[in-house]
């Protein structure tokens, strides 16, 4: 990449406070991320992926280290999370036009964004549902417009598919591959998937287990757009049997 | 009534009502077979007067959901009669009301007869000593119910949010809850004087605490993954506390409300049988010490009528606020 990063990270550590002198859930990490890179890190339950991507989102301090950005020191976040995480009380249209809300943006502007991103989600006809009436892949839908509709400069991905079943999980894969195609947003994402991983994104980083630190970055040259098919050629079996030799 | 279909096990059918008004819905673990029956599902949940189904997406159901809904499900003719009939209950009751009066032969000052609390009702409704003191009494509610509601929840809101000071307040608000009302009522209205200001606190006193719990728990049950969604949009205090906050705790506010409510009339009553010049209580005992026991009952009436009005209202914000929840 000829690219200026627009975030570097520098010697990142987090450690939260217990009885016993403190859990380290990060050790010591540094990486740039690049405009428009797709970056996943890959790792076992509680290798500290969501503490890494918190503490990017600025949700909680890092212990030590830095998390610096380009430009500008507040970046606009998108952020989608394991669960939809949605507003039982706001309709489809209402949760996805939260985040413009907040930013003071007039009605009718944040109406007819709402409207585009339900077309590019493909939620058309939802409009006036409230959460309780979609299903799982429905919901992650709602929650990834809502991340994108504020045009952010990161989106944080934490591991959104993971409350899928298998075949919605794959479906939303193809779709958030073509909607990034088409945005060519930063996306940082976590998951314990590897072909998820494979399939998504640019470079997989792979984190040890706590406290987490960059133990593989792997390119991911498999060319783009990806389709289906993608996942049982050989170049993606290589690649996936790299990453899964390097998680414990 | 359930019935499985014979043909393929994989599909439950849940079936209750008539030939003329029947619904039902299918289940299916198999794909291609909810396909199928997707239409037929349709094409009863628009038979069906409420519920779930009438909003309804077409996907597959597990088994123990299916039970679910067809239990909600009820048909139109039963929905508009229990919808009547708690007016029929209390129609019936005037008459036997009646019949007990006119066959135990009990005097007009111990049991009087409907028609003698009509005719009651009737002239403290011409000289207008009846709204006059009914208005003085709803005052008093209105006025408690406010001020305690907005004290309570102001409160509880900072309770909910600092430990600290929920340790530091919660002897003196378990200690306020173990005193009955009925106890410092005389003691207000010592302090207060017998005008309308010592009902209005004793009103706001007993509508505290019940707002003040729901209060706590309604702002300790907002979903911390929300906080998570509304800091990483970097909304601030007030967003989370108008966006966030109010909204989730809303049903659970509007609970409190409701038992408020109810208790605020019955602390605007205790202060006014202490000592008042006016009001619905002042006219109940009036009526007691004058042997006008059609009186007490107007009074009683009108108290039962304020107290259903509030709790109609109640029942109408919620349904106008909460309509996302079913």
């Amino acid at each position: 990449m000829t690219t200026k990063p627009i975030l570097t990270v520098k010697d990142l550590s987090v450690t939260f406070p217990d009885n016993n002198g403190g859990l380290d859930a990060l050790g010591t990490l540094s990486f740039d991320i690049h405009p428009r890179e797709f970056i996943c890190f890959l790792g076992p339950s509680g290798s500290g992926k969501t503490t890494l991507l918190r503490a990017l989102a600025g949700l909680i301090q890092p212990t030590s280290g830095s998390v610096n950005f380009m430009h500008h020191h507040q970046p606009k976040i998108g952020m989608v999370f394991q669960q939809s995480n949605l507003m039982p009380w706001r309709t489809v249209m209402e949760n996805i036009q939260i985040s413009l809300e907040l930013d003071g943006a007039g009605e009718i502007k944040a109406q007819n964004k709402a409207r585009e991103m339900i077309k590019l989600m493909g939620l058309k006809g939802f409009e006036n549902s409230f959460p309780r009436d979609l299903s799982g892949g429905m919901a992650q839908r709602v929650a990834i417009a809502r991340a994108l509709i504020h045009d952010p400069d990161l989106l944080l991905l934490d591991e959104p598919f993971a409350s899928l079943d298998a075949l919605t999980r794959e479906r939303m894969w193809t779709e958030l591959s073509n909607i990034w195609q088409e945005k060519k947003k930063t996306v940082v994402m976590v998951t314990h998937s590897i072909n998820e991983s494979l399939f998504l994104a640019d470079r997989v980083m792979v984190l040890t287990k706590r406290p987490g630190k960059i133990k593989l970055d792997v390119e991911v040259d498999l060319p783009r757009p990806r389709v289906d098919d993608i996942r049982y050629t050989s170049h993606f079996g290589k690649l996936a049997k790299k990453l899964r030799a390097a998680i414990e | 009534m359930i019935r499985r279909n014979s043909g393929a096990d994989s599909i439950v059918w849940i079936e209750e009502g008539t030939s003329t008004t029947p619904y039902g819905i299918c289940v299916d673990s198999r794909p291609e077979n909810v396909r199928r029956f997707r239409g037929f599902l349709w094409i009863y949940s628009t038979r069906l007067t409420s519920g779930p189904l009438s909003v309804f997406t077409p996907r597959s159901f597990t088994y123990a959901e299916a039970f679910l809904f067809a239990n909600q499900m009820k048909p139109k003719t039963l929905q508009s009669l229990s919808r009547w009939l708690g007016l029929l209950s209390i129609l019936l009751a005037i008459p036997l009301w009646a019949l007990v009066v006119q066959v135990s032969g009990l005097p007009k000052f111990i049991l009087p007869s409907p028609a003698d609390v009509w005719t009651r009702f009737l002239k403290a409704l011409e000289d207008g000593s009846l709204l006059y003191h009914t208005g003085i009494t709803l005052a008093e509610i209105l006025l408690g119910l406010l001020a305690g509601v907005t004290f309570a929840t102001i409160v509880g809101y900072l309770l909910a949010k600092s430990r600290p000071l929920e340790i530091a307040l919660s002897p003196y608000l378990v200690a306020s809850q173990a005193i009955p009302i009925v106890a410092i009522a005389p003691l207000l209205v010592i302090w207060l004087g017998d005008g309308i200001l010592s009902k209005v606190v004793i009103c706001a006193l007993i509508v505290f605490f019940p707002v003040l719990v729901n209060t706590v728990v309604g702002v300790r049950a907002v979903p911390p993954a929300l906080y998570d969604l509304m800091r990483s949009l970097r909304a601030s205090r007030w967003q989370i506390l108008f966006k966030l906050e109010l909204p989730a705790s809303l049903p659970v506010l509007l609970g409190g409300l409701r038992i408020g409510a109810t208790l605020s009339v019955i602390g605007a009553i205790v202060g006014e049988l202490v000592d008042a010049e006016q009001g619905l209580g002042f006219l109940l005992q009036l009526g007691d010490f004058q042997y006008d026991t059609s009186m007490v009952f107007v009074a009683v009436f009108m108290l039962i009528a304020l107290a259903l009005s509030l709790y109609g209202v109640v029942t109408l914000l919620e349904r106008k606020f909460l309509k996302w929840q079913k």
